[in-house]
């Protein structure tokens, strides 16, 4: 069983105007939004920038996002038909795509 | 950038956080680097089941009856000197952690009264020897009260999103590192006075795998082309009963192991009979096959014709009632029904997926590696499991090796101070396994890309992760083996030159993929090698065209890296009374 589900998915660095790219991805239903962005990578754009390390376990919380507006984690939100709006988290300064700083103030590593 | 320091950790799993902490605590400096998040980016974090250590809080239990255990586990190969170091020691972190509130299950349960510390029999241990955090959650317990204990260590400069990517070898002795920081793609230097290599596994490199996206084994090509020796790198653990169908989310695919455990599921083929039994192993709901047995059983099953429909044999827990089911996993079984299961009506599908490697760098018992100021800890540390690892010695491992790695670290450190030629220090990066057609580095490589119209270093990934999940996974043969070594070495030859690299970026994902397809290779490269020569099956090592086990083959392998191949070495375990 295979369907296909459109990512409209925010690019740009940090405060770009809001551009968007629109990726179709093959699924079989039950996989995740983090699937999907894994596939994008693979298949249709290496460049594409998101956050995420336990795909499975949702124990690592990297993967959070806006998906439709909301905040969730992609790796627990579902692939559906028709279009999903993944974009940045609001209240983080983004660093690319979908990739915010979130890294801990005292774990980065200061510019000298 | 440049940053100097006593010790340099990467990797920041259990192990690369303990070695920091037992390293800042003697008085050293230490940076702990991590490509991921402090904490986050590895198994550890991921860990659902238990950890071993022969505390005797159930019952009465050595560390000598766990050595026992994991040696016969081992099929003959585990290093004993490390294998016995981490019996002996394990106890010891594990009350540790208990003081740093790591919250081992006890008896009287979550919140009531604490009784003593609850311990459960994993396959393979003769007591009853294995702890665990409910529900499910020892690995985030375990990262979680390293990652508070690094915070709150002095010394410890913790590094998120910084990758290292090569050692930095002078005179003879590793003096530090060279990476990038994943922010903005900008290079970095470390001078150090010892580095540990504490970056975890490989099994990111199959296609079917727990591992998180961090688990390329960059840590054994680091160590691979500084010139350390590897060894056991063909025994890659295959963990039987990993979830097939249908597609969880938000779970790990290991997960069904301490539900079978605590509640004894039973495992059927496709025609919804036990099989276990007919291949050696006895079964009856007590669950005691050691992974390498059940991996066998299961794929024979599934080449007989008597899978399940997704190719892989059913997990039922059917027969028991869903009060014991809430009992034992409480929170869990909602997010399965979530996941649209109802274990109470229905089986899932379970398989052999890649899940742990037992080979690594080699290193004697004070974690030492072939190379001065070198050491290594946790999963990136081969010869302690041999041909087999036992469910639950892989934290304890990363526990007790880190803390003898930092230790051993910060003491070569006071007396090696130094000695970093910074300006020679790109330059004296050495690479024994590069060839004359190895790719140049990223940082090496002047203007906006590395290549042009090359295929990206992703797509690459994916391509290797399915050549080795079929052609160098749970059953091998030598057809197959030289299949996969021709397209690997082609790979590192022609297509790596070619992949197209931004120079710096924000957000550098594909310098970081660049980076992990080089050490991808060059591991895969040296497990495929390892198989070869091992004409026998051993454990996790299975071959189709030799399924017997040879005593001829009775030793480890050493694996280096030299003029652009990777050499492999057989030495003998000694015989038994002999002096190591
Ligand atoms: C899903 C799952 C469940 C498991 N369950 C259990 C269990 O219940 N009991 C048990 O005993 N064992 C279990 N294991 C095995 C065990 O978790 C691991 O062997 C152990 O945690 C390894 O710890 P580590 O610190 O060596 O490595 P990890 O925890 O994997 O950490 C390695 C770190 O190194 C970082 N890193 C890698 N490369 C670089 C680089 N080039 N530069 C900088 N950083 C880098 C990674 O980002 C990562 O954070 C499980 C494994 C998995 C995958
Ligand atoms: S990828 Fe780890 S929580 Fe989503």
């Amino acid at each position: 069983m295979s369907a296909t589900a459109v990512l409209k998915v925010a690019r740009g660095g940090p405060g770009d105007a809001d551009r968007f790219d629109t990726f179709e991805v093959p699924y079989t239903p039950g996989q995740s939004i983090l699937d999907g962005l894994m596939w994008i990578r693979e298949h249709a754009d290496a460049s594409l920038a998101f956050r995420f390390a336990c795909i499975n376990a949702n124990v690592c919380k990297e993967c959070v996002m806006r998906i439709d507006g909301k905040n969730g984690y992609a790796c627990t939100e579902r692939l559906k038909p028709g279009e999903t709006v993944l974009e940045p988290l609001a209240n983080k300064r983004r660093v690319r795509d979908l990739a915010c700083d979130t890294v801990p103030p005292k774990e980065r590593l200061a510019r000298g | 950038m440049h940053l100097s320091t006593d010790v340099l950790v990467i990797g920041a799993g259990g192990a690369g956080m303990y070695a920091a902490i037992a390293a800042a605590r003697t008085g050293a400096q230490v940076i702990l680097a991590d490509k991921n998040m402090i904490g986050r980016g590895g198994a550890t974090i991921m860990a659902q089941m238990t950890v071993a250590a022969a505390l005797s809080e159930e019952e009465p239990d050595t560390w000598e009856d766990h050595l026992a255990d994991t040696l016969a586990a081992g099929r003959g190969l585990c290093d004993e000197a490390l294998a016995e170091v981490l019996c002996r020691s394990a106890p010891e972190r594990m009350r540790e952690m208990d003081g740093w509130g790591v919250g081992w299950a006890r008896a009287g349960g979550l919140g009531g009264h604490a009784g003593h510390i609850r311990q459960v029999t994993a396959p393979g241990h003769g007591r009853r020897r294995c702890c665990y955090v409910d529900f499910l959650n020892t690995g985030p317990a375990v990262a979680g009260t390293l990652r508070k204990r690094v915070g709150r260590t002095a010394g410890i400069r913790a590094l998120s999103n910084v990758a290292i990517t090569d050692l930095v070898v002078q005179e003879g002795s590793v003096r530090g590192a060279l990476g990038f920081a994943f922010g903005d793609g900008a290079e970095l230097d470390v001078a150090a006075g010892a580095t540990v290599i504490a970056t975890g596994g490989l099994t990111r490199l199959y296609a079917r795998s727990s591992a998180s996206n961090n688990m390329a084994g960059e840590g054994y090509a680091l160590a691979l082309r500084a010139g350390a020796v590897l060894v056991d790198m063909e025994f890659v653990q295959f963990f039987p009963i990993g979830h097939l169908a249908p597609r969880l989310v938000g779970m790990d695919p290991i997960m069904w192991d301490p539900f079978r455990y605590k509640l004894g599921g039973r495992l059927l083929n496709g025609t919804m009979e036990e099989f276990i039994d007919r291949y050696g192993g006895e079964d009856d709901g007590r669950y005691t096959a050691t992974r390498d047995l059940a991996t066998h059983a299961i794929r024979r099953e599934v080449d007989a014709g008597r899978g399940s429909p997704s190719g892989g044999a059913w997990l039922s827990f059917t027969h028991v009632p869903e009060a014991e089911l809430r009992h034992a996993f409480g929170p869990v079984i909602d997010r399965l029904l979530k996941n649209g299961i109802d274990l109470t009506r229905r089986p899932v599908e379970v398989a052999p997926i890649a899940h742990y490697h037992m080979g690594g760098v080699k290193v004697d018992a004070r974690m030492r590696s072939t190379l001065a100021g070198l050491y290594a800890a946790g999963e990136a540390v081969g010869g302690a499991a041999g041909a087999n690892r036992l469910s639950g010695n892989a934290i304890s491992e990363a526990l007790v090796y880190g803390e003898i790695a930092g230790r051993e670290a910060a003491r070569h450190a006071g007396s090696h101070a130094g000695g970093w030629d910074g300006g020679a220090a790109a330059a004296t990066v050495r690479d024994t396994a590069a060839g004359p057609r190895t790719a140049p580095t990223p940082r090496t490589v002047a203007g906006g890309s590395n290549g042009a119209g090359g295929t990206s270093a992703a797509t690459l990934m994916g391509e290797l992760r399915r050549l080795m999940w079929t052609k160098v996974g749970p059953f091998r043969d030598r057809p197959g083996l030289l299949a996969a070594l021709d397209r690997i070495r082609a790979m590192r030859a022609d297509d790596l030159p070619r992949v197209p690299v931004p120079r710096e970026t924000a957000f550098a994902n594909e310098l970081a993929d660049w980076h992990e397809l080089r050490s991808a290779l060059l591991v895969a490269e040296a497990v495929t090698v390892a198989a070869l020569a091992r004409e026998e099956s051993r454990g996790a090592h299975q071959r189709e065209d030799f399924p017997e086990t040879a005593a001829g083959f009775r030793g480890n392998q050493r694996v280096t890296g030299q003029a652009g191949t990777i050499a492999c070495r057989f030495v003998p375990v000694a015989p038994e009374g002999v002096a190591r």
